[in-house]
């Protein structure tokens, strides 16, 4: 009989537990540890924290500028061998196809930073904190900032406001004309310069000064002369930055931001990366593509050769201009006068390389250490600037005596003669200086193709077809087919 | 037609009678010799028997000739006798693995083989131990009729890919796999030493698991002792050397040499060894990296029974070294064992046991880019091993990832530590007449510490791996699980025909865990003695953007019923309702239905008394089931992203999303259709499985490439996964067997299993219709695609038509760029005059048409012997453990290259110019068919008076040789190994060769 109760006891007891777990599909509801990003943005750290996120993709820029620099007369693909990256390969030979692995990654990175910006921009009234507008200034200033590296490279591109694309808006959304993206690009840079002050409180974030400098160069990549001199010459004038005295240290790493520095996307050495996702780098990933090749010796480190500039673009300085050996390196020339320098000669060696932009000793080398450099892309400098604002006067006739005197102001810091010319002279004379000062520093194919003058000096180039970048035909495809392809591709 | 066949049935049947014959005899056990007591005897159809006394001995008498006496006993075969004369047997009887009466798991539940309905096959204890296998999968490996084994690697400890039945999905592959109940995905940490029995369920059947179902099942019961059984002991203990089973045959140091000046003089350099001579064959970097490596095991076991209880104990250890790398590539593991299960109250049974597992395994750098053996294969035989000052060589000019394979050994420090614990508590209570209660709390816990350490070293200028700044990756994981089942059994007889049984019941399972890890730098003096984050400096947390923790969880109902009729008509249906985590609230609960019928032919009035046909089964099954298996958080939007930035010099860690998400994702849904008969022949002699199968899985879950507008390449981010495709498995299983009965002198027995299999995949929904994967060379687009009307992970690549033999034919062809005499001629697909990408096309599959095992088995008196083969055929390698750099070493085939008209229509010719030889293309893809014979052994078993005067029961001492040859026109390592990637399997990159292994081992029972 006890033994029966017992029995019966255990029997409930299992039953009863059973129940209590399975009578309740609650069991399979379970709260992700991660936070969830629709109920997120309740304090200032939130805000901040998106930020920084925000910030994150501009490090996926390297690209850009290698590409900007090989698809012009500056370089050539080089790397390993015909086939080492066939996506840098084509572009340097304008033989570019919808089927571009480098540009569909340059077109995934910059979106994901428009979307990051958008998740902050999106939920911009969630919560209210003191100092607020500054967050939401740095995050558009963003905003134009990816987008703008989209038009210049693709032309039409979908357009997101203050909301950003999910799963399922990518069968629904169409290309936007590039003049209406242009348009939310400099009202954004008008948001942003109007929230933000020159000096920031922490280096490497956007000030006044980057976002009017930029609206400056959109208004010039425009045409909008006038208001560019506007923005521009408000940086000269009102903005703390002045031209670095010496033109050979401004790329070596410790003599970043500096005070001509406008705008920097900062890189660290500290943490590890991998080619599995050069994106999730925290180093300029370029520099390492740029670097020598199986290099040893004094003040370089090795590199893949990739973006090496011709004989033609070492020839584009003057005699005595300091910035020669600044921007390129004759390696031949820097074995001769060394000891102990080995190389190996990689694809179409020219024997020169981009100096500003090639691996250097003295960081930490964390592994991998060819994706670790960390040496910050001087995005916007002050020569910039002045040689901007130099063309805007001068192109939009409003007064060639400033435009000459912000030309000189550069000559003179390269050791060179001021200029003195005017008139469509000194257009040419501001192009030339623009090539030279901006040397390796991805600027060189948009500057060709602004002006229309890619077609003469780009072998390969097509007028009509190659100023813009293909979609590539994946993303076209995963779009649901719709969005036309650009002109000639 | 039915009388005609039960007439021709019934003339084999002897009609003779004589009356008052004798039969006497001994009963043994077959394996261990030990006289059976306690063993039935009786006549058929008489009311006459007598069991064996203790010594096994028994007699009978008033027998007629004709008379069929069964000699029976639990847990081995009956043994069948038709008397003739009066005489004295000795009767071996087999342990009962094949047999009808055989009890085979099928979740939440048994069912005699006899009654099953669905496709499932068993490998029971003594497959183990012939194969002495490091890992279950490789017992496996051949043996199961549409179960295929890959090794991911041959190196220690590494891991092994089960696939039933083909690949269904581009996402997880992976089988169920329940050990005793409880859910262990890592079979590294079972002793396989502890195994009784292995079922795999291949059909519907596993449709008692539901949405976890559609990969099949495979269920493994450890040892249990036996009820009424004096404390037993076993010691199974081996040992011996393994060693590479393949060297490739690459270049000595004056043949490279010869192909390298040709090679730079083709491309309009200088030659690079003006002089020759003197280099001889210089260093042979495969005979350095691979050495003769030790393996031992050691299992130990004691068991027994009283009337109310049964229990087993089991320790083991195993200790293997890797034929590279020896004690850098190391696994250990360490089991304790404990089953117990006792009646305490009659009427209730509880059931309980516990195994704690450690393992650790070091690892070297293998099957990738810049891999030892990679190195190995492309390190030039003019190098050295070490240079003047005694450091090892670097590997200057061979490009960036090509390094001295013995630096890279010394300086690869990578260990796992896996301390696990698993343990099950249940019981099952007779409540009613035919109705039973059972519950069972299975449970894991394991802890999995990884330490990685990378010491400053200088491999040559350039080189990737060279490390700057010395470094170390810490890392802490947390597993803990718990499944709890609870269900009744109901069985019940209605009239004389007619059995019920039905099976309620639920289950709930949750796996929850935690990762943790940092790095850190700068260890002093670059020693790994010092090796620790408290020694580092700027320790980085590799957990900083999520929280590194999960939470899955899975309730489950399920309902199974079964009717029998007459013992012939056999059917079942089961439905189960799963509730995943892995879902959103709009489909977290899934209905998954499947039914089985069964017909045994041979229970029919026109086969019952057939002399040839024993036992005739028919079988067919159809069910859906599901495939939850994708990362977890993926129908919602969660902040695990990478946002790093620097501000101040310093980096900043912020928040972003991670994958992204799809609301609206559910199961996979798989409808599997089965149709198979079971055939024994002329006294269970023969046996006979055959199996027609088609797979359609729809709604799969993949990942596939999304927009890039929506942001999923961002540090951290993914795409989302979505339910996208379809895809096909067809094919035909058939095994056959042949076993001596235990009266012949000499024991033989051969069973050969084929499996045909055909993958199509039938369409893919993302967008652009494929998905791409793997990888081949360096920059190189992905080669391996799933897309519709192709088997899934086919290579997709140019096609070659010869060599160019001069510059006429150059000329005549499509316009293929940096191509002259000597290059590979592409076929242009799509006849547009220009070969590029657009001409590629399918050069080849991973999946092979068809996969057998075969094995025999002879034992005469008392020697033993047993061998093992399986076979692959059909399926294609890629050959990608070729650096494409101008002075790294090549395969000898590079001798036989074009070196002007005529010499060759195959290889192309050398240059380190421009060429498009290396693009993938089907020059390539090679054959990867194979014969492989995985096992030999001859074994000897002492007489049992010699063992009495050791006082042991059994003691058997065998040498066997593992992976003794594999035939196959693959020139690679190992054709049968695989990343086990649905895309991307078959690339081999320099794969780690399973070893060949030679073992002396033991067997005693005391």
């Amino acid at each position: 009989m006890k033994k029966k109760l017992y029995l019966h006891g255990l029997i409930a007891a299992i039953l009863m537990l059973t129940v209590s777990i399975s009578c309740s599909d609650d069991f399979v509801n379970v709260d992700s540890f991660d936070e969830d990003s629709e109920n997120y943005f309740n304090s200032q750290e939130d805000y901040e924290k998106a930020l920084i996120a925000a910030y994150d993709m501009l490090q996926s820029t390297y690209i850009n500028v290698m590409l900007g620099e090989i698809a012009s007369d500056n370089t050539l693909a080089g790397g390993e061998s015909a086939t080492d990256v066939p996506g840098i390969q084509e572009i340097d030979n304008m033989q570019h196809t919808p089927v571009n692995q480098q540009l569909r990654d340059m077109w995934g990175w910059m979106y994901a930073g428009v979307n990051r910006t958008n998740y902050i921009l999106e939920f911009k009234d969630k919560t209210d904190f003191p100092g607020k507008e500054v967050i939401l200034a740095e995050a558009t200033f963003l905003r134009a900032y990816y987008y703008f590296e989209l038009v210049k490279w693709f032309g039409d591109v979908p357009l997101a406001v203050d909301k950003r694309l999910l799963f399922g808006d990518q069968d629904v959304v169409d290309r936007n004309p590039a003049a209406e993206v242009l348009d939310q690009i400099e009202a954004d840079l008008v948001f942003a310069s109007e929230n933000l002050n020159y000096t920031a409180a922490e280096t490497g974030r956007v000030t006044k000064g980057a976002a009017l400098a930029l609206l400056g160069k959109v208004r010039v990549y425009r045409g909008k002369y006038q208001e560019a001199a506007q923005a521009l010459e408000e940086v000269i004038n009102n903005g703390p930055y002045a031209l670095f005295e010496d033109y050979s240290l401004l790329f070596e790493n410790d003599h970043e931001n500096t005070v001509e520095s406008v705008f920097e996307v900062q890189y660290t050495d500290v943490e590890g990366a991998g080619f599995g996702c050069l994106q999730c780098s925290e180093g300029n990933v370029a520099v390492g593509f740029n670097g020598i090749r199986n290099y040893s010796g004094p003040l370089f480190e090795s590199g893949f050769s990739f973006n090496v500039p011709t004989a033609e673009a070492y020839a584009a300085f003057e005699d005595g201009d300091a910035r020669r050996d600044v921007a390129i390196l004759d390696i031949e020339a820097w074995a001769a006068a060394n000891e102990d320098v080995a190389y190996v000669e990689g694809y179409e060696h020219t024997g020169y390389y981009n100096r500003k932009y090639i691996a250097r000793q003295g960081d930490l080398n964390t592994g991998d250490a060819n994706l670790t450099n960390p040496n910050n892309y001087r995005a916007i400098r002050f020569a910039d600037v002045l040689l901007l604002a130099a063309e805007a006067l001068n192109s939009g006739g409003i007064d060639d005596s400033r435009a000459l005197n912000y030309l000189n102001q550069v000559r003179v810091r390269a050791g060179l003669a001021p200029a003195a010319v005017s008139g469509s002279a000194l257009t040419d004379a501001i192009f030339k200086e623009r090539r030279v000062e901006l040397m390796g520093e991805g600027h060189r194919f948009f500057d060709l193709v602004r002006t229309g003058r890619a077609a003469s000096v780009i072998p390969g180039f097509q007028s009509g077809k190659h100023e813009l970048f293909p979609i590539p035909s994946i993303e076209i495809e995963l779009a649901g087919n719709r969005w036309s392809q650009n002109p000639g591709y | 037609m039915r009388n005609l066949l039960f007439l021709l049935l019934s003339s084999f049947t002897v009609m003779l009678s004589a009356q008052n014959l004798q039969l006497s005899g001994v009963v043994l056990d077959a394996n261990t010799a030990d006289p059976l007591p306690g063993v039935n005897v009786l006549v058929q159809g008489k009311n006459l028997g007598t069991a064996t006394d203790f010594d096994g001995n028994f007699q009978l008498e008033g027998l007629s000739q004709g008379d069929v006496v069964l000699i029976s006993y639990l847990g081995y075969t009956t043994y069948r006798y038709v008397v003739q004369t009066t005489e004295a047997l000795t009767v071996r009887l087999q342990e009962d693995v094949n047999a009808l009466e055989e009890v085979v798991v099928i979740g939440y539940g048994t069912q005699t083989k006899k009654e099953l309905t669905g496709a499932v096959a068993v490998v029971g204890s003594e497959t183990i131990e012939e194969l002495n296998p490091t890992r279950i999968e490789q017992a496996l490996q051949g043996q199961v009729a549409g179960v295929q084994i890959t090794s991911e690697s041959g190196s220690p400890g590494s891991a092994s890919n089960i696939r039933i039945r083909g690949i269904s999905t581009n996402g997880d592959n992976r089988p169920l796999i329940l050990v005793d109940g409880n859910v262990i995905e890592d079979l590294s940490v079972v002793n396989p030493g502890d195994i009784e029995s292995i079922n795999v369920l291949k059909d519907a059947t596993a449709g008692i698991y539901g949405v976890r179902a559609a990969n099949g099942v495979i269920l493994i019961t450890t040892k249990t002792g036996r009820r009424n059984t004096e404390l037993k002991f076993s010691y199974d203990g081996w040992g011996g050397l393994q060693q590479t089973s393949r060297r490739i045959s690459v270049l000595n140091a004056t043949e490279y040499a010869v192909l390298i000046n040709e090679a730079f003089v083709a491309g309009g350099g200088s030659p690079q060894f003006p002089n020759l001579a003197g280099l001889g064959t210089g260093t042979n970097w495969q005979d350095e990296v691979f050495q003769n490596a030790a393996i031992q095991n050691h299992s130990f076991t004691a068991s027994g029974g009283t009337q109310k209880s049964t229990y087993s104990f089991g320790a083991s250890h195993l200790n293997q070294d890797g034929i590279v790398g020896g004690p850098k590539a190391n696994f250990k593991r360490s089991t304790l064992r404990l089953n117990w299960n006792v009646e305490p109250v009659k009427g209730l049974n509880v059931v309980s046991n516990v195994l704690y597992t450690r393992t650790s395994r070091s690892t070297l750098p293998e099957n990738s880019l810049g891999s030892v053996l990679f190195n190995a294969l492309n390190n030039a035989p003019t190098f050295s091993i070490r240079d003047a000052s005694g450091a090892y060589s670097l590997a200057e000019g061979l490009g960036n990832e090509v390094i001295n394979p013995l630096a890279q050994i010394e300086n690869t420090y990578n260990n796992t530590d896996v301390d696990r614990i698993s343990g099950k508590i249940g019981g099952s209570l007779g409540l009613l007449e035919g109705l039973k209660l059972e519950s069972n709390f299975q449970f894991n816990y394991s802890e999995v510490n990884g330490l990685a350490f990378f010491p400053t070293a200088f491999y040559g200028s350039g080189k990737v791996f060279n490390v700057d700044r010395n470094f170390l990756v810490d890392s802490k994981n947390i597993f803990r699980d718990y499944t709890w089942d609870t269900f009744f059994n109901y069985n019940a007889n209605f009239g004389e025909d007619q059995v019920f049984s039905a099976t309620l019941g639920m289950s709930a399972f949750r796996t929850s865990g935690q990762f943790s890890g940092s790095t850190g730098f700068n260890i002093p003096d670059n020693d790994y003695a010092n090796a620790s984050i408290e020694n580092a400096s700027d320790v980085i947390d590799n957990f900083i953007n999520t929280a590194g923790k999960f939470d899955s969880r899975l309730l489950s109902y399920f309902l199974r019923l079964q009717h029998s009729i007459k013992d012939r008509y056999l059917m079942s249906l089961v439905l189960r309702r799963d509730g995943s985590t892995a879902f959103g609230p709009r489909n977290q609960f899934g209905y998954f239905p499947s039914g089985s019928v069964g017909w045994i032919i041979s229970e029919e009035d026109f086969l019952k008394d057939s002399n040839s046909i024993d036992f005739f089964k028919f079988r067919a099954s159809y069910g859906i089931v599901g495939n939850d298996r994708i990362a977890a958080n993926a129908f919602r939007s969660v902040l695990s992203g990478e946002g790093a930035y620097v501000f101040n010099d310093e980096l900043q860690f912020g928040r972003a999303v991670g994958a992204l998400s799809n609301p609206e994702i559910q199961w996979e849904e798989q409808k599997t259709l089965d149709v198979g008969l079971d055939l024994r022949l002329w006294q269970d002699h023969i046996s006979i499985t055959a199996d027609y199968f088609k797979k359609r899985t729809e709604d799969l879950l993949v990942s596939p490439p999304v927009s890039g507008i929506l942001g999923s390449t961002a540090p951290g981010s993914g795409s989302p996964v979505v339910n996208a495709g379809t895809v096909e498995n067809r094919g035909l299983e058939f095994a056959i067997g042949y076993q001596t009965g235990p009266e012949a002198a000499l024991d033989f027995g051969i069973n050969y299993n084929i499996t045909f299999l055909k993958n199509e995949v039938i369409s893919v929904n993302n967008g652009v219709g494929f998905i791409q994967g793997g990888s081949f060379g360096v920059g190189q687009d992905p080669p391996a695609r799933m897309e519709d009307g192709f088997p899934l992970g086919y290579f997709y690549g140019l096609k070659t038509d010869g060599v160019f033999q001069n510059q006429a034919e150059v000329d005549a062809h499509a316009v293929q760029a940096n191509s002259g005499p000597g290059d590979l001629r592409f076929v242009d697909q799509n006849g547009d005059n220009i070969i590029d990408s657009n001409d590629r096309t399918f050069i080849g599959s991973p999946i092979p048409d068809a996969t057998m095992g075969l094995n025999i088995n002879f034992g005469y008196k008392q020697w033993d012997f047993t061998a093992y083969a399986f076979a692959s055929i059909g399926n294609e390698i890629v050959r990608n453990y070729e650096r494409n750099q101008p002075r790294v070493n090549r395969s000898v085939y590079a001798l036989n290259r074009w070196a002007g008209v005529g010499t060759s229509e195959v290889n192309p010719r050398l240059t380190i110019g421009a060429t498009s030889n290396t693009l993938f293309s089907d020059y390539f893809v090679e054959d990867g068919s194979f014969v492989r014979m995985q096992n030999a052994q001859v074994g000897y078993t002492f007489s049992s008076g010699f063992n009495q005067q050791l006082g042991i029961d059994k003691f058997r001492i065998y040498l066997s040789g593992n992976n003794l040859f594999t035939l196959t026109p693959y020139r690679g390592y190992d054709p049968a190994a695989s990343s086990g990637a649905p895309i991307g399997a078959g690339i081999d990159p320099g794969f780690y060769p399973v070893p060949r292994t030679f073992l002396l081992g033991v067997n005693l029972k005391f």
